[in-house]
């Protein structure tokens, strides 16, 4: 009898116990407020940008041809796109010297336009920001065949020259043209950043060295320039991602005189339908660039520029 | 005094082996030793217009060799204005500019033997403490080994350790920045150094230190110092001599004793500190207040000749409580509304009427009670300035 009841007494216990244990634990598992708060947009990078991610690079390492994504593992989408037999090289060297060169143009392009709207324009520099904003709401597309129609033989620039006995240079349908479609189109990507690193220069840290005796170019090699190197390096890498990936200059202006390899990706995917291939060269595409801006973001020490430490 | 002084940073100048040729010439022979060189720097009808707003407005200045010169005013009084036109950072719209009898308005600061530090300092945040005092050697293309002995000097001068000379400078504290911003500015090597307001973010004690730090490397280097101030109190530490600034123009400039002692206006007499100013006016050849609750007579040191306005400063340490009505020249009667205390001293705020008079004295004198009760208060005439209304 007594056993009885210290037995039960001692279950009740146990129980008792092990509610306090469960409620312990579950105290563990709330999270604090922080992650609470990031838990929805935790919940839609996963399903919206993880889940595609690894499908994509699931699919990469799929059997050439199939559909059948994580049910095999094979190398052969890698092994023939490393084939010298197959071009597709070609078209990573083509996006990606194009890129560079997108770059490199837009670094030298940008620079007086951003120096203007930050100390030359005044009041007018919201105006010109305006003016380099605008066509960014007219579809890409679009924009890429009012160029051609302006370039094209009895289009706008021939047809004027016409009026004059002069006929219209031909430039369509050239990677030259693909590579000035390319300036135009991510010119705001580059000159933005770039204008917004200008701004953080303070003017009295330039009036200061002026006032201690530097020239135009010590200025601006010791103090516009690396205060300024932020924003121009953020705005490098955007461009450089963007163009890496661009189709549509090197389609409608460039009229397929160099293919890009997103159109390659686009094309493993359609036409040819062979998934696996499209996502490996993605996969690789991603390697690339996700280098280059690994190795860019490790030298722009974004903390030590600004003079946070 | 002030000559005595004057001769010890002019010795100073000479044992530091600067420019004896620029004094030379500027020094004319045949005058007394005792007659100051040639300004240093000279105003002449200096004004600057931005658009229909005049910012200065026909300022005439001799800066003199060697001395501390403060210039203080309200702001939005003109004297950063002033100050950047000194440095060359902007242009006069009128008037001339001389540095040792050379015209300078178009010279271009870079070429001025002058130099700003600013309000906010303008440290070159992605540079070492180091690389920033060496910043104007280098424009002046000193060698690398010689730019980093003199830096590790300039550190020593405004006593900084010389292990900062690696630091990051948005590391160092708010002070330790100003000596960075000093000794950066003194690696210029100027004849004239100007301060905008550098001290104006830092706490009173702090504040209070680099005041007569600043005051010690003026004495050690024997440079022209130009500062400009909101502060009074900042300037009357500091300076040798003192100019106020009012709307664009420059209202009295003397030493800061005269500036206390003998203020022109009510403005400076205002500025100066807390004073009581009472605004009088003659009638039937008596000066009367007008803003006491009724006209009361009063007698005044001197007047001003032809003058109908004019206004009467007494210091709160010149008022008294009287016993009884002859015990001053001037009397007035009113209410103890408050005390406040300043430390060593107590503050009395009386009313008469509308009229709040303030006066202070020592803690040992015998102090009146704060009741409701009418006291006496009044001032003998000798304590008294008058200035113009």
């Amino acid at each position: 009898m007594s056993d009885a009841t210290l037995g039960t007494s001692s279950t009740v216990r146990e129980k008792q116990g092990k509610e306090r244990q469960g409620r312990s634990a579950l105290r563990h598992l709330s999270l604090p407020a922080g992650a609470r708060c990031a838990s929805p947009i935790l919940l839609f990078m996963a399903l919206g940008f993880l889940a595609p991610l690894l499908t994509v690079i699931g699919f990469a390492f799929a059997e050439p041809r199939s559909f059948a994504v994580f049910e095999s593992f094979t190398l052969r989408n890698f092994a023939e796109i490393f084939n010298p037999a197959d071009t597709v090289w070609m078209s990573f060297a083509w996006s990606l010297a194009l890129a560079l060169l997108t770059v490199a143009a837009l670094l030298l392009i940008c620079y007086p336009i951003a120096y203007g709207l930050v100390r030359v324009f005044g009041r007018w520099s919201s105006l010109v920001s305006i003016a380099f904003v605008f066509p960014l709401f007219i579809s890409e597309n679009v924009r890429l065949y009012g160029w051609t129609l302006f370039f094209i033989n009895h289009g706008v620039l021939d047809g004027l020259l016409a009026g004059i006995g002069l006929s219209g240079p031909n430039v369509l349908f050239t990677p030259e043209i693909t590579l000035f479609g390319m300036i135009y189109t991510y010119l705001p990507f580059m000159l933005f950043p770039m204008t917004l690193g200008l701004s953080m220069v303070p003017g009295d840290l330039i009036e200061a060295a002026r006032d201690f005796g530097a020239g135009r170019l010590m200025i601006w090699r010791e103090i516009e320039l690396p205060l300024a190197m932020p924003g121009i390096l953020i705005g490098a890498l955007l461009t450089f991602v963007l163009a890496a990936g661009a189709v549509a200059e090197a389609k409608i202006l460039g009229g397929q005189s160099v293919i890009m390899i997103s159109h390659d990706i686009e094309n493993a995917f359609t036409y040819s339908q062979n998934w696996p291939r499209g996502a490996a060269l993605a996969v690789l595409l991603m390697i690339v660039i996700g280098g280059l801006s690994m190795a860019v973001m490790a030298r722009l020490d974004l903390d030590r520029i600004l003079g946070r430490r | 005094m002030n000559m005595t002084w004057t001769e010890q940073s002019e010795t100073a100048r000479m044992g530091a082996g600067q420019s004896e040729t620029a004094r030379a010439g500027g020094g004319r022979p045949g005058e007394g030793a005792d007659r100051p060189a040639l300004p240093v720097l000279q105003l002449v009808g200096v004004s600057k217009r931005f658009d229909d707003f005049t910012a200065v407005d026909d300022i005439s200045l001799d800066i003199r060799e060697g001395e501390f010169l403060t210039i203080v005013g309200p702001s939005g009084s003109g004297k950063t204005t002033l100050l950047r036109m000194l440095a060359g950072l902007e242009q006069p719209s009128e008037g001339n500019i001389t540095l040792r009898g050379t015209l300078i308005n178009d010279l271009p600061a870079r070429r001025r033997p002058t130099c700003l530090v600013f309000q906010s300092l303008a440290l070159f945040p992605h540079m070492t403490v180091g690389r920033n005092i060496e910043f104007p050697l280098k424009a002046k293309g000193v060698s690398a080994a010689e730019r980093k002995a003199r830096a590790l000097e300039l550190l020593r001068m405004v006593r900084l350790p010389e292990a900062y000379y690696g630091k990051n400078v948005m590391t160092c504290s708010g002070g330790e920045r100003q000596r960075v911003a000093l000794a950066r500015a003194f690696a210029y090597d100027p004849d004239v150094l100007f301060f905008d307001e550098p001290l104006s973010a830092l706490d009173y004690k702090l504040k209070k230190l680099l005041e007569k730090e600043l005051k010690d490397l003026h004495k050690e280097t024997g440079k022209t110092f130009v500062y400009i101030t909101h502060s009074l109190e900042e300037a009357m530490v500091m300076s040798d001599r003192i100019g106020v600034m009012r709307a664009g123009k420059l209202v009295q400039v003397g030493s800061p004793d005269a500036i206390y002692g003998q203020p022109q206006n009510r403005f400076v007499a205002e500025f100066v500190g807390e004073v009581n100013v009472i605004g009088v006016t003659l009638s039937n050849g008596a000066w009367l207040s007008q803003e006491t609750a009724e006209p009361v007579r009063l007698v005044l040191p001197q007047t001003m000749a032809g003058a109908e306005r004019a206004a009467v400063v007494i210091r709160p340490e010149y008022m008294k409580f009287l016993a009884a009505p002859g015990d001053a020249d001037n009397v007035v009667s009113g209410r103890v509304y408050n005390e406040y205390s300043l430390g060593s001293r107590i503050q009395y705020q009386v009313r008469a009427g509308e009229r709040v008079f303030l006066i202070e004295m020592s803690r040992s004198q015998i102090r009146p009670g704060t009741g409701d009760g009418e006291v006496l208060i009044g001032w003998n005439a000798e304590d008294a300035i008058v200035v113009e209304a």
